[in-house]
């Protein structure tokens, strides 16, 4: 079901300058990623993988190339206008959780929405609609301090999804959890995929990067293995309710 | 976000550190606090000096011996010796002087006053029957000097209530009991009713002799103090000081009016120079209390910094997930500001409590002007945005993935 592309880039470049030191963190790189795609970028530290991220979810601008997202270029925009972008197309899910502190799971999920100017009401049923998918409908109360890693990063994952995203972008979303607790993490993105929602997720674990239907290699800077159409591994749905 | 959302978002961060919070609004209390406080006992103390003035009458002319100054400085009391009780028979009796109908010549001085076992220092006023009319004296008992006592240098005394609790004890009746003035015996005739005040306007704390007693047998001089005019009604307060006026100048041969050896002001004159003094007294008090709000200010404007430091990871978060530049520095000023307003809030109440303690301590009448709290409240929701507003635009100009970052 190759259809409509989500992310194209064709000769990303980034490159950091410290006072008189220049570290180039991307050279030269072109790919891109259809709807409905689960994508994993797999790399060691320093391959360049968190630049590639950070430039795929409009967080950071590449130094030369062309990034064009759900087909809006991102390119020299300003500050507000890459927010804007980051809001309404990408759905943010951190190592770290991230989520408010002292701030219910439903707050949490209400954040995005809230800076996309939809009514109060509509939030609330929407935020409640997505921690039900994720099974926390019975903990929607819960302060971030309440919940186990696992659970956190669930609320983190219906806060990505509560604007309906392109994409949905995860950077080591399985790092600080149990492996328990990650192998259903990952159901989860495996059934949002299913649904059709588009997964790009940086790893460094192979175990993880194995459930994505297609891994991209990435080291110094470069795509060195592109595998496309590998065969990917499932973990059994267990029923969210 | 709608505005109460921001509001009660801002309100849950600030309760977290309740400490911290507290002490913020502290300093804000107590600049707002004593900006209150001394901005209404300065009015207050405006307020009695000038009820105690116009209490004086307010068609009431001064002469006094000494140099016109510009406006109405008083020249050192008593200083002069250019005025004499001729003078003051003239301006009764000149046909030139036609907006005056009450003269009171008087000569007034310090001097000790003893019964047989009390002694009070006290101002000893020489006066003639016309005092009372001009300065609106009236007796609780006994009668004022007459014209006899005037004319037959007669030794009685009409004494404040002042004077009566001094020498006599609160409460008692002490006409037709003798006091000693200067070693001289004079009998009490009568008891002034309490006009209230304090310092150089005490009306209670004074001895009234008659005028010729005084210069003569007391204080050994052939001149007078002062003159006290009333003119005919407050409209002709200018015409009578112009043929008062030249009438002196007339009789002390003087062609030049800027050569004058005596000066005439009302009370008008008065009321101005002392609200003008009791004016920069207030002015001087509130920019000491001002300068505490600004440490108040500063104070806030310290922890909203280290707030800002403190959540730079929850910045970045939000700015990720899609918080605009204003989104961030809105959030930021809420909570300055909600610091600010309610330290301006409570600053106000203890405020208005101190000015309400203090009013009562130094017997002064107790008054919180409106405008007064109304400017408290915009100043401390300024000093917010005015202090908030660098802290709340460094946590709009982050960048978000260094602010992920940040441990």
């Amino acid at each position: 079901m190759k259809s409509r592309p989500i992310i194209e880039t064709s000769h990303l470049s980034k490159i950091y300058k410290n006072d008189s030191v220049e570290t180039v963190a991307l050279v030269d790189v072109t790919f891109g990623i259809n709807e409905g795609e689960f994508v994993a970028i797999m790399g060691p530290s320093g391959s360049g993988k968190s630049t590639l991220m950070h430039i795929l979810g409009a967080l950071d601008l590449p130094t030369s190339g062309t990034y064009i997202l759900d087909g809006e270029n991102v390119e020299k925009l300003t500050d507000d206008e890459l927010a804007d972008i980051r809001n309404r197309k990408i759905g943010f899910v951190f190592q770290a959780y991230n989520l408010l502190p002292r701030t219910s799971a439903l707050k949490n999920v209400m954040l995005p929405m809230a800076y996309a100017g939809v009514p109060k009401e509509e939030r609330r049923d929407k935020a409640d609609k997505f921690l039900k998918m994720v099974g926390l409908g019975d903990r929607i109360n819960h302060t971030s301090n309440q919940l186990s890693g696992g659970q956190q990063q669930r609320v983190a994952i219906a806060r990505a999804l509560s604007l309906n995203p392109a994409i949905l972008l995860a950077d080591e979303p399985t790092g600080n959890i149990a492996t328990t607790q990650a192998e259903e993490i990952m159901a989860i993105f495996q059934q949002l995929n299913d649904q059709g929602h588009t997964i790009v997720m940086i790893t460094h674990e192979p175990d993880i990067a194995e459930h994505a239907k297609r891994i991209i290699h990435i080291r110094d800077g470069k795509i060195v293995k592109d595998s496309d159409g590998h065969k990917q591994k499932l973990v059994s749905h267990k029923s969210t309710s | 976000m709608e505005p109460t959302e921001l509001i009660s978002e801002a309100l849950g961060t600030l309760t977290v550190n309740k400490m911290r919070t507290g002490l913020a609004i502290l300093g804000i209390v107590i600049g707002i606090g004593s900006v209150i406080a001394l901005v209404s006992l300065g009015q207050a103390t405006q307020q009695t000096i000038s009820s105690q003035i116009e209490s004086l009458g307010a068609n009431l002319l001064t002469v006094e011996p000494g140099a016109q100054r510009s406006g109405a400085v008083r020249g050192a009391f008593g200083g002069g010796t250019t005025l004499t009780l001729d003078d003051a028979n003239a301006i009764s009796t000149s046909p030139q002087v036609t907006t005056v109908q009450n003269v009171s010549p008087e000569v007034q001085r310090r001097a000790q006053v003893t019964t047989g076992s009390n002694n009070t220092n006290t101002e000893i006023v020489g006066a003639t029957p016309a005092y009372l009319i001009v300065h609106k004296i009236t007796l609780s008992s006994g009668s004022f000097i007459s014209q006899r006592d005037v004319k037959g240098i007669t030794k009685v005394a009409v004494i404040g209530p002042q004077v009566v609790s001094d020498l006599f004890g609160e409460g008692t009746d002490p006409v037709g009991q003798d006091i000693r003035i200067n070693g001289k015996t004079f009998t009490i005739i009568g008891v002034t009713v309490s006009k209230g005040g304090t310092g150089f306007l005490n009306r209670d704390d004074i001895v009234y002799i008659p005028l010729t007693t005084a210069m003569k047998e007391i204080f050994g001089i052939n001149y007078l103090n002062s003159i006290a005019l009333e003119a005919k009604s407050p409209d002709v307060m200018t015409q009578a000081q112009n043929q008062v006026g030249y009438l002196l100048l007339a009789r002390h041969k003087l062609g030049d009016p800027t050569q004058a050896d005596f000066s005439i002001f009302s009370q008008q004159d008065i009321l101005n120079t002392a609200s003008a003094t009791t004016g920069t007294f207030t002015t001087l008090l509130s920019g000491i209390a001002a300068i505490s709000l600004l440490v108040g200010g500063i104070g806030i404007m310290n922890i909203m910094l280290v707030t800002v430091t403190e959540r730079t990871r929850e910045i970045g978060l939000r700015k990720a997930l899609g918080a605009k530049k204003q989104t961030i520095t809105l959030q930021f000023l809420t909570e300055s500001i909600i610091l600010t307003f309610s330290g301006g809030v409570i600053g106000v109440g203890v405020g208005i409590i101190a000015s309400y303690i203090i009013s009562n301590l130094i017997s002064s009448p107790f008054a919180v002007s409106l405008s007064s709290i109304a400017l408290a409240f915009i100043v401390s929701a300024g000093i917010g945005i005015l202090f908030g507003w660098y802290p709340a635009k460094r946590a709009a100009n982050l960048q978000p993935i260094e602010a992920l970052r940040y441990e």
